[in-house]
């Protein structure tokens, strides 16, 4: 494995708490690289020929494995697109953490373009777990815009959890899904922006199949002159059930724009859209402060919590 | 102890100003717990509310232990040693039993200490230790956390409003047991519990009688008591209805 210097580390430990070399498969991209590849006998990684990025196919019946792919950049200026394919194997149960990390002392931007797609075959379980950071005090901007495709057989589960908490200036994330029948998709997105900050997130999932679900929560909290847009649709096509729910809380100037999609074509599909925006409440703080804490810190246990 | 000094409080209330505490004057000593009750809307809320710095009197001053908190926020109180249980206490999402009652510790307890908090207000400690005080918790449950936080905190001066309200008759016993341990342990410190209760209003060394946003009735519980129970508060309440 390559050398990775101290920040590389730093940011690797922020979006995968490794400190070291992780157990089971892995790729490390630093700086357009790979810093170190891993495949085992059921998880092989290979490295695409005609654009970068990575075909991982998990072999059928693969048990509690996992894989390791996170993505750090530190020099400034750079940009990437990158296309990691994942093949999962019937009834294979895996986790896969993924992540980047972007630090960017310099005046130029940034960007890592993610695009993740699973094909997850019969009665797999993935859970998938993906958390995107920034740091480095430089002009030039820090920006993620990961794609997600999931593509869903008979009986398969995928659960993801999706976080960026600090540091990352722009973001686009868009997420599809296409379900067979019995599937189900859990998706819990975490998101905290502020300065500047500007955030879109876009589901579409399609419920193709019979008795298929989707349940997908975002948590988030826009502070300072932030945006986000959380834009969620689910199209029930056969007999299924899909909730999306957006529960935030603004601060400052901070906005915040809750779309809601829901599209039913089929009777039997029940699908329920839910959200709230809002500050903190003035009762929590109260609350807090009559157990002792400032009003400043009533509001960051409270914010911490709820992205917990 | 806290003093009271003719405290009043008014609202706006549809255009007009409201008096909702009418020139109250209290002593509360130390080592001794005090139940104030009386009919809705008679103000005691409103009371706990101002002495815990939640609301500001219209005119009148707070002292405790001799200082002169009357202008103090909400934290510089709690850091002297006042404490509430809320009436309605409040959900979080996100935050956990534990959570709580480490910020109200204010220093990181372990899970076994937390437990004994726990345990006295009737939790089994083990089933709610990491339970989020969100929208999953009964509001028996909600309220016997609410109290451990109070308990977690080991104040001067306690005030419990309406403690008993959705505990159930077995765990009744305990809470009362809490309270009477609360007095004797902590020797420099006062409780304030606000009650319907008789079975609470028993265990008090003084009785408020709260109507109309004034104190009506005032003594050792053995002097107010006898005349309370089955008269005064449904006669009160009737009284303002009218
Ligand atoms: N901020 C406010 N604005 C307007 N009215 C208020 C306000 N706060 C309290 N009140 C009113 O003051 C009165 C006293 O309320 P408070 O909650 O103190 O009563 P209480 O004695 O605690 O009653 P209960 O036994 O029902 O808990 C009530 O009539 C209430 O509606
Ligand atoms: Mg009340």
């Amino acid at each position: 494995m390559k050398k990775l210097d101290s920040i590389q580390k730093r940011l690797l430990e922020e979006i995968a708490d490794l400190h070291t070399i992780p157990e089971g498969a892995y790729n490390i991209r630093s700086n357009s690289e790979s810093a170190g590849r891993r495949s085992t006998a059921n998880i092989e990684i290979i490295p695409k020929t005609d654009v970068a990025g990575l075909d991982i196919r998990i072999k059928a019946g693969t048990r509690r494995e996992s894989v390791h792919i996170p993505v750090v950049m530190t020099q400034s200026g750079l940009k990437e697109l990158v296309y990691n394919d994942f093949y999962i194997g019937e009834g294979a149960d895996v986790v896969i953490i993924a992540g980047c990390g972007i630090d960017n002392c310099g005046s130029a931007d940034s960007e890592h373009d993610g695009i993740h797609r699973f094909y997850v075959g019969k009665n797999a379980r993935v859970k998938y777990i993906e958390k995107h950071y920034g740091s480095g005090d430089g002009a030039g901007k820090r920006i993620l815009n990961p794609g997600t495709e999931v593509y869903q057989e008979e009986g398969s589960t995928v659960e993801m959890e999706m976080a960026q908490i600090k540091g990352v200036d722009d973001t686009e994330r868009t997420t599809t899904a296409e379900l067979a029948a019995g599937a189900k998709l859990v998706v819990r997105e975490r998101l905290m922006t502020h300065g500047n900050q500007r955030a879109i997130s876009t589901y579409v999932v399609n419920l193709n199949g019979a008795d298929s679900s989707a349940d997908v929560v975002s948590r988030s909290v826009a502070r300072d002159n932030s945006y986000q847009r959380f834009d969620a649709k689910i199209i029930g096509n056969a007999p299924c059930n899909g909730h999306t729910e957006c529960d935030s809380i603004i601060m400052d100037n901070g906005r915040i724009l809750a779309v809601p999609g829901l599209e039913a074509n089929d009777v039997d599909a029940a699908l329920l859209h839910e959200a709230a925006i809002g500050k903190i409440a003035g009762e929590q703080l109260t609350k807090l402060m009559t157990l002792g804490l400032t009003e400043q810190e009533a509001e960051e246990q409270i914010i911490s919590g709820f992205l917990k | 102890m806290l003093e009271l000094k003719h405290i009043s409080f008014d609202v706006e209330d549809g255009g007009q100003g409201r008096e909702i505490i009418r020139d109250i004057s209290l002593t509360i000593p130390d080592g001794r717990l005090v139940v104030v009750t009386g009919p809705n809307g008679g103000g005691k809320s409103t009371l706990a509310r101002l002495i815990m710095g939640i609301e500001r009197p219209t005119s009148g001053a707070i002292v405790l232990n001799g200082e002169d908190i009357t202008n103090l926020s909400i934290t510089e109180r709690a850091r002297r040693g006042i404490g509430f249980a809320f009436q309605q206490p409040v959900r979080f999402k996100g935050l956990t039993v534990l959570d709580l009652l480490r910020l109200a510790a204010g220093r990181e307890l372990n899970p076994a200490e937390a437990c004994e908090y726990l345990a006295a207000v009737g939790l089994c400690a083990r089933d709610y230790i990491n339970r989020e005080v969100n929208a999953s918790l009964s509001g028996g449950e909600l309220k016997r956390v609410e109290i451990a936080t109070v308990l977690a905190r080991g104040t001067a001066l306690s005030l419990f409003d309406e403690p008993e309200a959705g505990i159930d008759l077995w765990s009744f016993q305990n809470l009362i047991e809490v309270f009477e341990g609360m007095r004797k342990n902590i020797r420099d410190s006062a409780i304030m519990i606000i009650s319907h209760q008789e079975r609470i209003l028993n265990i008090a060394d003084e009785i408020v009688m709260l109507a109309d946003g004034h104190v009506e009735k005032q003594g050792p519980k053995d002097e107010i008591l006898p005349g309370l129970i089955g008269t005064a508060a449904a006669v009160a309440a009737c009284r303002k209805a009218i």
